[in-house]
């Protein structure tokens, strides 16, 4: 089966909440290794909960996850997890908080934190090394966050809402600079975003989920727009345009249905 | 973008400073008015003289006190009582914290008891401390630490506990075993928390060791007021409590200084060093 080869398999997860909720129901999904996916859904459908699942942190209530083959049991290994929310160590400085993941894994301090400061460079943080999160902005943090997961290599990158706190100039340079990174050594790449227009600009396959409670995966499209791509570019060709209508159609519906709820609720 | 971050620090340091010769002028203005009135009240006899003590009498006999001998052994004393509960009560109270915030079942267990023992009047223990331990420094210094564990305690505690799951979460992903996220997380988190509950946990350190020698010892600062309350010496009892409040002033702002630089990554440390 596919699960073999497959970067990141989640199979029929079920995700319910001691409390009776359930945000995810019997949802599947296969990552081939290198591939970038895309995830996108209403708000509070269960998008960050199902990447919990994928980084091990979150045991399903049914349904398996496999990760390379192996049944995934705990932490997954492979992955790198860049979080919604903020999650830098507020005593540590910014290079200390990059360096700290490889230090752990046993690379000597002065290497790590040589490793540390590169890392801060690629992601336009040289000079801001020595500053605590309290002393960057929100996107100065993302960033921050974005080198503490990259430097550790993992095979696997979860990404929730990573630029969403971005202005979009911004944003357009740091999704430009991850594709980048990215076609240079292909990560399995699951992003999830709010916003349709980055994720086709972004994947290789973008998935939808359903408005919760019962989130399920309603559609999936493949992406054959050609790479590299320059996401402010690829926005304005044909091809872009025909994707985003087709899959704006689907997804409008579930949008509605979310908004209804909460506005409700 | 970042620019404007830096000069905004130091312009708000600037008016930190800027301000403070005046607002030290009006702090030495309401001493000097307070000193005025006592002694006005005083030399009119409006106040008994024997009652009330007279300001200059009190600065006199401080300043005498403050030439001997004898009078820096007894604030060798008190200071060696209240560092000592002060040392003991936080390491005690770090290392319990720990211990109760990651075994659920021992803090479920020992949480009435903790809560029980927290809400003896620490007063009433002072005779018994005596009883054990002698009149020496040691139970000046059990009192001292009965009073300062607590704060250490509830703050480590609630440090761990309360560590954010998200920042949790991160740690574990980037690889931590156990024993490192105490290091990276757990304990960086509790300490700000203890940091936190510094001046408290130093006051009441002080509490102890004061109120200890003032309900039985042969030494320190507290005893030197029982001994002057003892022959109705009302001067020497202002004196002495003029010489505790410089001392309380003298330890705070040391305090004050190690946890500015120890907590220079909290956002609220430059708030609170301003309002001080
Ligand atoms: N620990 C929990 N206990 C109970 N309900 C939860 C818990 N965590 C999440 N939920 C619920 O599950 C649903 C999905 O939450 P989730 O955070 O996965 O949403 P999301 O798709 O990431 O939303 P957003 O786009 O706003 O980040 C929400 O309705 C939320 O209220
Ligand atoms: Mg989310």
């Amino acid at each position: 089966m596919a699960a073999t080869q497959a970067a990141l398999s989640l199979q029929d997860v079920t995700c319910t909440f001691a409390g009776g909720y359930t945000a995810i129901d019997g949802a599947s999904l296969d990552v081939a290794p290198g591939e970038f996916v895309s995830i996108v859904g209403p708000t509070g459908c269960g998008k960050s909960t199902f990447l919990n699942v994928a980084a091990g942190l979150l045991q399903p209530s049914s349904g398996r996850v496999h990760v390379f083959g192996d049944e995934l049991n705990g932490l997954n290994p492979h992955a790198g997890y860049m979080f919604q929310s903020e999650a830098l160590m507020p005593w540590k400085t910014a290079r200390d908080n990059v360096a700290v993941g490889l230090e752990v894994r046993g690379t000597k301090r002065a290497d790590a934190l040589a490793q540390a400061d590169a890392w801060l460079d690629r992601v336009g943080l040289g000079a801001f090394g020595d500053r605590y999160p309290h002393q960057m902005s929100g996107g100065m943090r993302k960033r921050a966050a974005l080198a503490q997961t990259l430097i550790l290599d993992p095979k696997i990158v979860l990404m929730d809402e990573p630029f969403s706190a971005l202005d979009v100039q911004t944003r357009q340079l740091m999704e430009n600079e991850l594709l980048e990174l990215w076609s240079a050594d292909r990560k399995s790449v699951v992003f999830i975003t709010h916003d349709l227009e980055e994720a086709i600009a972004m994947s290789d396959r973008v998935v939808i989920l359903s408005a919760g409670p019962r989130a399920r995966i309603i559609g999936e499209y493949k992406i054959d727009l050609p790479r590299p791509r320059d996401v402010a570019e690829i926005r304005m060709t044909d091809g872009f345009l025909d994707l985003h209508k087709a899959i704006w159609a689907d997804l409008k519906d579930e949008v509605l249905k979310g908004y209804a709820r909460t506005s409700r609720a | 973008m970042h620019a404007p971050a830096a000069p905004e620090q130091k312009r708000a340091r600037k008016r930190v400073i800027d301000s403070r010769p005046q607002l030290l002028a009006l702090q030495a203005f309401v001493l000097l008015g307070f000193f005025m009135l006592w002694h006005v009240l005083t030399a009119t006899g409006l106040l008994n003289p024997f009652f009330f003590a007279t300001p200059l009498g009190v600065l006199e006999r401080t300043a005498k006190d403050l030439a001997t001998a004898a009078f820096y052994r007894h604030l060798g004393i008190t200071f060696l009582e209240t560092v000592l509960a002060f040392a003991i009560g936080t390491v005690a109270g770090i290392v319990i914290g720990f211990w109760f915030a990651r075994a659920p079942l021992v803090s479920a267990v020992f949480d009435p008891y903790v809560k029980a023992a927290n809400a003896v009047p620490r007063v009433v223990l002072a005779p018994i401390f005596a009883l054990w331990l002698g009149l020496g420094i040691w139970s000046k210094v059990a009192l001292g630490v009965s009073l300062t564990f607590f704060i250490v305690f509830f703050n480590v505690y609630q440090g761990v506990k309360e560590v954010s799951p998200v920042i949790l979460a991160n740690a574990r992903m980037l690889g931590m075993n156990s024993r490192q996220l105490l290091r990276h997380v757990y304990l960086p988190s509790a300490m700000s928390w203890v940091f936190s509950s510094l001046h408290t946990a130093v006051g009441f350190a002080l509490v102890g060791a004061v109120v200890g020698e003032y309900l039985g010892a042969s030494a320190g600062l507290g005893y030197r007021i029982a001994q002057a309350e003892g022959v109705f010496d009302t001067v020497g009892v202002f004196s002495g409590m003029l010489v505790l409040t410089l001392f309380v002033i003298v330890i705070d702002s040391a305090v004050s200084a190690i946890e500015s630089k120890l907590l220079r990554w909290r956002p609220q440390t430059s708030a609170t060093v301003s309002t001080h």
